[in-house]
């Protein structure tokens, strides 16, 4: 696509669908009742000179610039603040408004530089545009009188600067932080030539102020005032591509702005479905590891993981791999192999990694790290509601009056959505957080939770049996609803079982650590206010009842009506970009695409009959399953896609242990990560950018993902996968990653109606995308559920296993912070690492007393499964007896700590519970030092060495 | 923990969350949970746990477990 800038139509569009008419410039002109006189004119092709006005923003009429003349009404009103109505007549463009505007120009010029030549927006700025539509010659005022030219630059954000020397004083920057991120960082200090733009913090630099990086200010500035430092060293874009972020379950669409095959910047998509045009610091700014230095771009192999790595060609790496793998399977079995596929690769990668296990390792060993985040989701939501995955789209947010969220925290992991939560919530609706720690969502400018349940962690299953039992006892559910659309024999015996006295709010107390009223005034809300929306995340899945947690939602939702139009519904908020994907695309061992068993025949058969293989008919290893095997000798080689799961996956002293008790490990990634100083093989990977595929997002939204630079390493990933299954000798021969979602759409009833080219036609599309729903199911169970009648499930809370004590009284849970993102491999290589250089430790002010702690000083973190060390940091955020930290650092390897026990029925780490001590430290653990060794030893490269 | 422990846990752990179906129940979902998520290699090693004295395994839990290799 040829760089073109997108029409900004000043003013936001109308939802109405009632037309009216209206003449502009003599012409009579349809547009949608509620819309501006500006947003009228511009959508029939009529551009009204304006600069305060952007259709991100609500109107604001404060440049004066799109003055308009409308018959019968007196003076020259702004365009972008007189909605139009019926039968109106008006005039954009006469003497008195030339005139007019002239003089308006006039005065903003004589306050700028005259610098266009030379200034990073040149070609790209709205204020020189604007200058040359009202056909500004001169300035009568000169340029000598007081004037801001001399203000400094403000370069303390690593991704843009800010020169107030520049700024128009239009406030779009100042608005776009409050209407479209939420985050209210900006405000105009002083009033009249005085005004001007501060950050509000006592510096008044951006860097150390509230604001978040998320780009809209930049997005929003039409001056060079607020510039991507990119395109001030680069230069403006020529072209530009759409393509999805490779960051969260988001799924933000963006247009790569491109100077040949240099990335100048990443600008959100105006019409992308999921993010309405919004970003946040990760996928707007943080994609400079795409060509950071330690990036691996050639093939490498070596016999031990004690020798250096040897770099050799593609088809030496690819047969040293098949020849390793034939070894293994002859004297172990053709069990003794699998693959890991990964929730950051495409679907197509995705699909054809579980494609070479089955069909070409012939067994079933495939997991995904999905294993680690929401397996439970599936298992949860296809039980009782019959599919595994959200029931909305973002959308439905703007429909919700009440939204629920449980163990997520979308201002640091899912900030796009959570901005516009945070809009919902300033139109009224009213916020139920159940999470241990005081989220952002609890309480920040313009949000105030009406309840905030600081459940003790690990306790999930009670709270929410307690809630449903005041639904339930104090008449609250809807039985009209149930009896029409669920089974209710089953949900009388769920309403007996919670209705019993031993789960009410008042005797689960002691359990929860919650008081009763709060909890009985919560479920009030949840079943009376309205729209009530569930939003979860990780805080439910990785629990020891991870997977009854997700039912007892259901369960909610079910008993209050809640399932089956906008506004409403069960969304668990995925963690990276394409777990849904990698979910769907057949990556448990036990099911194939389409979330259909394993050992079901007649599916089974579909699938022999177009791959021409016969397939193994039980299910394969999970993640931790193939650990424990290779531990005891009978699991030897693994082919892990796009995963680190040395520091992703709990216990590292287990997950090194079966590491190092393999005979073959590849790892197929862009770094040499943490997992790879156990690899023999090393498969260099593509980034996002690099690459064509589709992601599909918390939303089911399959995106396209497009490639704008050609591979480092020379092939896209599902063509190194192509290539490593036909060294085995399957014969694959696709030629785009397209004919693998024809082969995907040909296999799985929920994505027939997907291809390149549909999905290309509508943007986007959420599946099903089926003869039933040609254009895709934003809403899902709307007439029905998919399993037929909705199932209750009776869930009995199951105390876990880790248990605190004298010895490790706290209990520790982690998480994620904006900046960061999952292990770190992508964010830790771009300057968002200035905002979160470490993984830090959160306690309770009273606990630090206890303990004699200061802030920052290094501690020692303790649990059964190991210790390593960390800097504390402390805060109210989290409650007394509960510590926090998040895993984005290999050098702090949190989950040395964290323990492998795991969700009853799908085996989700527990990373949210772990029992721990902390006390004083003077330095790195032992078990720190020897992985810096190991590491520093493992990564070593002959070729590189040689060439010193 | 060695590899049988592992299993007697994962075995017990979905046991103990079916019980509140009671004890028959409880038996026959665990058996079809385990049936439909456990590679082979896994069954096999924990029958030969069971065949060494089944240490550590709930009550259901063996129950589920006897009552697969049946068939």
């Amino acid at each position: 696509m040829a760089f073109e800038r997108e029409t900004d139509y000043g003013t936001p569009a109308s939802t109405s669908e009632e037309m009216i008419t209206l003449t502009i410039d003599g012409r009579e002109v349809q547009v949608a009742k509620g819309v501006s006189v500006m947003r009228a004119a511009t959508e029939h092709g009529t551009q009204i000179p304006k600069l305060c006005a952007t259709d991100m923003l609500e109107s604001f009429g404060s440049c004066r610039l799109c003055l308009v003349e409308i018959d019968g009404r007196r003076g020259t009103p702004a365009s972008c603040t007189t909605p139009a109505e019926e039968g109106m007549v008006v005039q954009t463009q006469t003497d008195r408004l030339k005139t007019l505007r002239k003089g308006v120009m006039e005065l903003y010029i004589s306050d700028h530089p005259l610098d266009c030549l030379t200034c990073a927006a040149n070609g790209d700025c709205e204020l020189q545009d604007q200058a040359g539509a009202v056909g500004l010659r001169d300035v009568r005022y000169g340029y000598e009188g007081e004037n801001h030219l001399a203000e400094p630059t403000d370069t303390s954000n690593p991704y843009f600067d800010f020169d107030p020397s520049k700024c128009i004083a239009c406030s779009r920057c100042v608005r776009a932080c409050d209407e479209v991120q939420g985050t209210l960082a900006l405000t105009i200090e002083a009033r009249g030539f005085d005004s001007k733009v501060s950050a509000g913090s006592i510096s008044d630099d951006f860097f150390s102020s509230e604001c978040v990086s998320c780009g809209a200010c930049v997005q929003a500035c039409p001056t060079a005032t607020l510039t991507e430092k990119s395109v001030i060293e680069i230069g403006t874009p020529e072209r530009s591509v759409l393509t999805t972020c490779a960051y969260c379950g988001v799924g933000c669409s963006f247009r790569a702005e491109m100077r040949g095959e240099e990335l100048v910047r990443m600008v959100p998509n105006k019409d992308g479905k999921a993010n309405r045009g919004h970003s946040c610091v990760k996928g707007r700014f943080a994609w400079g590891y795409a060509n950071h230095k330690e990036r691996i771009t050639k093939p490498m192999i070596r016999e031990t993981i004690d020798e250096p790595w040897q770099e050799v060609s593609w088809e030496d790496a690819l047969s040293f791999t098949a020849n390793k793998f034939k070894s293994i399977q002859a004297a172990h079995g053709r069990g003794a192999l699998g693959g890991i596929t990964s929730s950051r690769c495409t679907n197509e990668e995705t699909f054809l990694v579980q494609k070479l296990v089955r069909a070409g390792f012939g067994n079933n060993n495939v997991d995904t790290c999905a294993r680690v985040c929401h397996s439970p989701t599936g298992y949860g939501l296809s039980t009782t509601f019959g599919t595994s995955a959200g029931t909305q789209d973002f959308d439905s947010i703007e429909q919700c009056d009440v939204i629920m969220l449980i163990g997520s925290n979308p201002t640091d992991a899912h900030p796009v959505f959570a901005s516009r939560m945070k809009q919902r919530v300033r139109e009224g609706a009213q916020v139920i957080v159940i999470d241990p720690r005081r989220i952002d969502m609890v309480r920040t400018p313009h949000i105030d939770a009406a309840s905030h349940l600081a459940l003790r962690p690990g306790t999930n299953v009670a709270l929410l049996t307690a809630i449903a039992h005041v639904i339930v006892t104090e008449g609250l559910s809807d039985e009209a609803f149930i009896k029409e659309r669920c089974d209710w024999d089953e949900y009388q015996d769920w309403a007996r079982f919670v209705s019993e006295p031993t789960r009410s709010p008042e005797a689960t107390a002691p359990l929860t650590q919650v008081p009763a009223e709060e909890v009985r005034k919560a479920a009030r809300l949840f079943a009376m206010g309205g729209n009530a929306g569930i939003y979860y995340g990780l805080g439910v899945t990785e629990h020891s009842q991870g997977s009854s947690t997700v039912m007892a939602i259901a369960n909610l939702a079910m008993a209050t009506g809640n399932i089956g139009r906008p506004g409403v519904g069960v969304n668990p908020m995925r963690g990276q970009n394409n777990v849904q994907g990698a979910c769907d695309m057949g990556s448990f061992p036990h099911e194939l695409p389409g979330y259909r068993h394993i050992a079901d025949e007649t599916v089974r058969s579909l699938f022999e009959a177009d791959w021409g293989v016969k397939l193994d008919p039980h299910p394969g290893l999970r993640i931790n399953n193939m650990l424990d095997a290779a531990v005891g000798g009978t699991f030897k080689g693994l082919y892990i896609q796009g995963e680190d799961i040395l520091q992703s996956d709990p216990d590292t002293r287990h997950v090194t242990a079966g590491l190092k008790a393999m005979d073959c490990v590849v790892v197929h990634d862009l770094f040499l990560n943490e997992t790879a100083n156990y690899a023999h093989v090393f498969l260099p990977g593509s980034t996002f950018l690099e690459k064509n595929g589709t992601f599909t997002n918390a939303e089911r939204r399959i995106q396209l993902v497009r490639r704008v630079v050609t591979p480092m390493n020379g092939m896209e990933d599902w063509e190194v996968t192509q290539a490593l299954a036909n060294a085995l000798g399957v014969a694959w021969s696709y030629t785009h990653a397209s004919q693998i979602m024809d082969e995907i759409a040909r296999l799985t009833p929920t994505f027939t109606g997907v291809s390149f080219e549909t999905i290309e036609e509508h943007g986007s599309l959420q599946w099903p995308v089926n003869e039933k729903a040609p254009q895709g199911s934003p809403v899902m169970h709307v007439d029905g559920f998919v399993r037929g009648k909705g199932k209750f499930v009776v869930t009995d809370y199951v105390p876990t296993d880790e248990k605190t004590g004298p010895r490790f009284p706290l209990l520790l849970t982690t998480g994620r912070i904006l900046s960061q993102y999952n292990v770190g491999a992508q964010t830790r290589r771009t300057e968002n690492s200035q905002w979160h250089e470490e993984d830090l430790l959160e306690m309770h002010p009273t606990d630090a007393d206890n303990r004699g702690f200061v802030d920052g000083q290094w501690v020692k973190l303790a649990s059964r499964s190991g210790d390593t060390t960390l800097r504390l940091t402390i805060t109210d955020r989290v409650a007394p007896g509960v510590v926090y930290t998040t895993f984005h650092h290999p050098k702090t390897q949190a989950n040395v700590v964290t323990t492998d026990f795991s969700d009853w029925a799908t085996n989700c780490p527990e990373y949210k519970v772990t029992a721990v001590q902390v006390a004083a430290s003077n330095g790195p653990s032992d078990w720190q030092e020897e992985q810096d060794i190991v590491g520093r030893k493992a990564r070593r490269i002959a070729v590189v060495e040689a060439d010193k | 923990m060695s590899g049988a422990e592992r299993l007697v846990r994962m075995a017990n752990q979905i046991a103990r969350n079916f019980e509140i179906h009671g004890s028959e129940a409880a038996t026959s979902q665990t058996a079809t949970h385990i049936k439909k998520f456990w590679a082979p290699s896994m069954r096999e090693d924990i029958n030969a746990h069971i065949e060494a004295g089944a240490e550590g395994l709930s009550e259901i839990a063996l129950a589920a477990l006897q009552a697969l290799k049946a068939g």
